[in-house]
């Protein structure tokens, strides 16, 4: 429906887009609004005293307003810009984890996390002595809650985890995992957002974890742009994460001072024409409607399903559709993934084939790969049906003869 | 944006080579006493490739290979460990040297009688993206050959 509003679709009638999981496209509006920005108020912002600057300055900082509104966030200084949820949750991990996590200290991470809110937090563990729990999977691809339960206690420190899995689609519940924690824990609470921001209403305020991560480019947006949100008396305590110019206050020979937040973890020239294309994107978010954007994903999914379980020797992993957001993983008897994946795209499919940076769930689902598909606003019902046709084809190919 | 994979290049990719290979791979499994082994992994796509050489002189003398993973990696370890058994070291260079022409599009390779079934995954040089796969195998024998040199 909306796909004239963005152009690389629009340029490429046959394409069937099925990896805003990994990446979405962006809409013309997010792209102008980021030219414009280097045509009329291109400057470093926080720096010059001249009109320009100013304005530079203006425009990153409405930018982060409008983000923040979008996010439930009301204070917007608790939204420091990264380049994306690795590094949000880098710097969680770093910062506030070096600082606080020690010899005996555990750390819980789940089966559903992708690399990136396991590996640093393994890595924390590592360096400090601390031990890593991981939080075990129900049959069908949920968290189990039971696991979390005795895993999380006066020991734990932080507690790691997604909103949406990015592998499997499944929506984690998220203030019921923090209930869980408030009760049995003083650990803090870090929720990989990057699935869940560009799909759905998002209150991170009222979801009541201590720290949000999410990235711009999957919310279509541009790429190298995203944020954590993080409880302000937290980032008040956290020492900086990088250093450098406009994170700082007074510079001496032997020590220097920090900035305000959000300021104290923006080192550098901040990427303001990111960060402007990213309220853009909010805002042509706001005009769809979040509840339009979920039921439009939530009916192209319940078509997928329907269609695809149709297919004989295909197996659909994770939860009923109702549970899950914008993804399905799926393999095929035993053609691989990617031969799948190369097969789709010789019909101008685009699906993800592998791991989707989750190895530590495929070992628990003894797999190698799956093949996923996922869907953003701009897919329609002809994407689904050329993702069937795709895997008919596959299953010919590959004579498809019951074992 | 260009598209080069047509249905006649996705046909000329999944012979019925490539497939008989991929289920029903030759020398799949393990040697008693190996003398070298090594492995391979694609961390991006999780193919494995696990290969197992005994030398006799300076020929190989047999060889297998364990793993998983696509059809274009399984069949190639497949083809290969076919045809580099009972040949030796140099000769295996020289066809690896050629093989790796095949995998970049040298239509000359794709005709050289030398490379035996290994034709059969000309194909791959059409997506970038798969020839890593066919190369996996490659790769481990390369590493064992290497080593042997020391």
């Amino acid at each position: 429906m909306m796909r004239a509003d963005f152009p690389l679709l629009a340029n490429n009638p046959g394409l069937h887009y099925l990896d805003s999981a990994a990446t979405s496209q962006k809409p013309r509006a997010v792209l102008d609004a980021m030219r414009d920005f280097y045509e009329t108020s291109n400057a470093n912002p926080h720096r010059g005293a001249y009109l320009l600057s100013v304005q530079a300055t203006e425009c990153y900082h409405r930018a982060r307003l409008d983000i923040a509104r979008f996010l439930g966030v009301a204070d917007p200084d608790t939204l420091i810009f990264t380049r994306g949820t690795t590094e949000a949750l880098n710097l969680v991990a770093s910062s506030w984890g070096r600082t606080n996590v020690g010899p005996g200290d555990e750390i819980v991470v789940t089966a559903l996390d992708h690399h990136a809110n396991f590996v640093p937090w393994q890595q924390l563990a590592i360096e400090k002595g601390a031990t890593v729990r991981v939080c075990e999977l129900t049959a069908d691809g949920r968290l189990d809650l039971d696991c979390m339960k005795q895993l999380v206690t006066s020991r734990t420190k932080v507690v790691a985890f997604n909103h949406v899995s990015n592998a499997l689609g499944t929506i984690n519940p998220v203030t019921d995992i923090v209930r869980l924690v408030r009760d049995r824990s003083t650990a803090i609470t870090v929720c990989d957002g990057a699935q869940s921001a560009p799909h759905f209403t998002v209150d991170v305020d009222a979801m009541g974890v201590d720290f949000y991560a999410f990235s711009g480019h999957k919310m279509l947006g541009p790429m190298g742009l995203g944020g954590l949100v993080g409880r302000r008396a937290l980032l008040e305590k956290m020492p900086p994460y990088q250093s450098g110019g406009d994170m700082i206050e007074f510079v001496y020979d032997d020590r220097s001072t920090w900035n305000v937040l959000p300021h104290k973890f923006e080192a550098g020239t901040p990427n303001a024409a990111a960060a402007v294309g990213l309220a853009a994107a909010v805002a042509y978010l706001e005009q769809i409607g979040m509840d339009r954007v979920l039921s439009h994903e939530r009916s192209l999914m319940s078509l997928a399903q329907t269609r695809l379980s149709e297919i004989e020797g295909l197996r659909i992993y994770g939860p009923p559709v109702t549970d899950r957001s914008g993804v399905v993983s799926f393999t095929l008897e035993d053609v691989h993934p990617h031969d799948l994946a190369t097969i789709l795209d010789g019909e101008g499919v685009c699906i993800r084939a592998g791991h989707h940076c989750a190895q530590p769930l495929m070992r628990r689902l003894n797999l190698t790969a799956t093949a996923r598909a996922s869907f953003y606003v701009y897919n329609d019902e002809d994407d689904v049906d050329a993702l069937v046709t795709g895997i008919m084809k596959a299953r010919d190919i590959f004579g498809y003869v019951p074992a | 944006m260009s598209r080069p994979e047509s249905s006649a290049e996705i046909a000329a990719l999944y012979q019925e080579m490539i497939l008989d290979h991929y289920r029903r791979p030759r020398n799949k499994g393990t040697l008693a006493n190996p003398d070298a082994t090594a492995e391979m992994r694609n961390p991006l796509c999780g193919d494995e490739i696990d290969l197992q050489v005994s030398f006799a002189g300076d020929k190989v003398g047999a060889l297998k290979f364990s793993g998983r993973g696509c059809s274009i990696s399984q069949a190639s370890a497949s083809m290969m460990t076919q045809i580099v058994e009972g040949k030796s070291t140099t000769e295996i260079d020289s066809i690896r040297t050629r093989f790796r022409e095949l995998m970049l599009g040298d239509a000359t390779a794709a005709t050289d009688t030398r490379l035996g079934s290994l034709r059969a995954l000309s194909g791959v040089a059409r997506f970038p993206a798969r020839v890593k796969c066919a190369l996996l195998a490659w790769n481990a024998l390369d590493t064992i050959l290497v080593n042997r040199r020391g």
